[in-house]
């Protein structure tokens, strides 16, 4: 499928063109200025899915910027998806902010709207909405194919990007979503990452109009899933989380199950939707998301038999074969930690060596 | 207490109005054929009243008919003739992906989603009904505030970023 030149060459677009079910995975951007917190959660994530979003002020609160999370992951050769907002910065700083995430050698981009200001703890705050998501899109694949920026003046290098979107298939007006996601499609979008599904039976119809389309020929769709905590958190989540569905069937399983299992339930339930959508003809891939709960994500993936995910890699490396899961012990994983971070605080001379390939 | 939005200001009727948009693209096609006309001439007697004119009728007639923000680059009649400037996210392809089970607005709760309209009463409608799946170009902000009309005829609503027709033109071509 998806035919067309590679246009980044990052790993996960080689996954997804090589046509392996890909997965993906959410970084909690920490409210810190410790790059060790960063790598202590992509450490977990890393092992376990082809490539980590970091998320740009998720729920519109504030936390370390994607630009941030994203550096510090290609630092240690980790494959990151800069999410891009469109809530916060006005078409100037996306386009400069697009040059230095290409030059720090992010290669996935994700382009998204983004939460209203009022979901967040700075309700305060003006919102800017300059650019919408698919104008976004086209903007960056402006720069990338025509190497210009949007007022026409010509890049010296244009950027390379593997080009994402978001859509919303539980959300209405419902019979429109397949078509807005042809319109994202036609706007540049190469990979799409989709809100958190808890109605297979609706993606199924999602899906369905979808494929009528050709839309699953042109771009490769990953379904976004997650792990429930509590009770008390999916009610959380379908009531103030913007945009998220959780049909009552599950949200009653959660209520029936004892507050001691119910960690392991919502776990249970993200397994099997997992292998639900997996059948699913046209998805490519899943997208784990699961806010502080890092573990879990793990834990889901292992459960849903999508293990082993490729050994991380030096960045030159081509990925090639399957079935290489890097097996490293606790200690291991302490040490690199501590290296990383050490790394991090050196100045920046230093870290020349990360790009001669020490790590 | 949150002060209302003046993007969920709704008149009297107004809704009403919008929601028979086959009368309004009618009504739009003929005070398009009539305006053309007749601004070159208002303009040729007095140029600056023939714009004052346009922008205060606008700004009554659009503000009561549609909550006209006066972004001075109509496309009502490619969005369902609801307009997409109500949205509080300023969207212009489309609704976010945030609009709750029951079709309002993420922002403002008690406001149903301007996009879930639209695409509603755009398919009611005979002759722009496709015109909502064309990708709109970013808004330009300089306009703000100037006749949508008078933009129309003296041609800066089409006008895009030169970044941005170079990316449309290869669209075309594929």
């Amino acid at each position: 499928m998806n035919a067309g030149p590679m246009r980044a060459g990052s790993r996960l677009e080689r996954v997804l063109r090589s046509g392996r079910f890909a997965v993906t995975a959410e970084l909690d951007a920490p409210d810190s200025a410790d790059p060790n917190d960063v790598y202590q959660n992509a450490l977990v994530l890393a092992e376990v899915c082809d490539a980590i979003n970091a998320t740009d002020g998720a729920g519109a609160n504030c936390h370390m910027s994607s630009m941030g999370c994203c550096a510090l992951l290609v630092r240690a050769g980790y494959e990151a998806i800069l999410q891009v907002g469109c809530r916060d910065r006005n078409r100037i700083a996306i386009q400069g902010d697009l040059l230095g995430a290409a030059a720090m050698g992010v290669k996935n981009v994700l382009c998204l709207t983004g939460d209203d200001v009022s979901a967040g703890d700075q309700p305060e705050a003006k919102r800017v909405f300059d650019l919408d998501s698919i104008q976004l899109l086209q903007v960056a694949r402006m720069m990338r194919d025509q190497g210009v920026l949007l007022s026409g003046r010509k890049l010296r290098t244009p950027p390379k990007f593997f080009l994402g979107a978001v859509e919303n298939p539980f959300a209405p007006p419902l019979d429109w979503r397949p078509l807005r996601l042809e319109k994202k499609v036609r706007a540049g979008a190469e990979f799409i990452q989709t809100q958190y599904c808890f109605d297979v039976p609706r993606l199924q119809q999602f899906m369905r109009r979808v494929r009528d389309l050709g839309l699953h020929e042109r771009v490769y769709i990953l379904v976004g899933v997650g792990p429930l905590r509590s009770h008390k958190a999916a009610e959380f989540m379908r009531d103030r989380v913007p945009g998220v569905w959780i049909p009552d069937e599950v949200i009653q399983r959660m209520a029936k199950t004892p507050k001691a299992q119910q960690a392991e339930e919502g776990k249970r339930i993200c397994v099997e939707i997992i292998q639900q959508v997996r059948e699913i003809e046209g998805v490519a891939g899943v997208h784990v998301m699961a806010y502080r709960q890092e573990e879990a994500v793990a834990e889901v993936i292992q459960r849903a038999g999508l293990l082993p995910r490729q050994p991380r890699l030096p960045r030159f490396a081509i990925p090639s074969d399957e079935g290489q899961g890097l097996q490293r012990s606790p200690q291991d994983a302490r040490q690199e930690v501590a290296q990383l971070s050490a790394l991090a605080s050196e100045p920046a001379s230093a870290n020349a060596s990360v790009q001669n390939g020490r790590l | 207490m949150v002060a209302r939005m003046k993007e969920a200001r709704r008149m009297p009727g107004a809704e009403w109005l919008k929601n028979h948009p086959r009368w309004l693209e009618r009504i739009y096609l003929w005070t398009k054929r009539f305006v053309v006309r007749a601004y070159p001439l208002m303009k040729r007697i007095n140029p600056r009243f023939a714009n004052w004119l346009m922008v205060r009728s606008e700004e009554a007639l659009k503000g009561w008919a549609f909550n006209c923000q006066m972004c001075g680059q109509c496309i009502l009649h490619s969005t369902g003739m609801t307009c997409p400037m109500n949205c509080p996210k300023n969207l212009r392809n489309g609704p976010c992906g945030g609009v709750r089970p029951n079709g309002h607005c993420e922002v403002i709760p008690d406001m149903p989603c301007v996009w879930v309209q639209a695409w509603e009463r755009s398919r009611s409608m005979l002759i722009f009904a496709d015109e909502i799946k064309v990708i709109q170009p970013p808004v330009n902000r300089t306009l703000q505030g100037a006749s949508a009309w008078v933009t129309m005829i003296e041609g800066h609503d089409v006008q895009t970023p030169h970044g941005w027709a170079m990316a449309a033109r290869q669209e075309v071509e594929r």
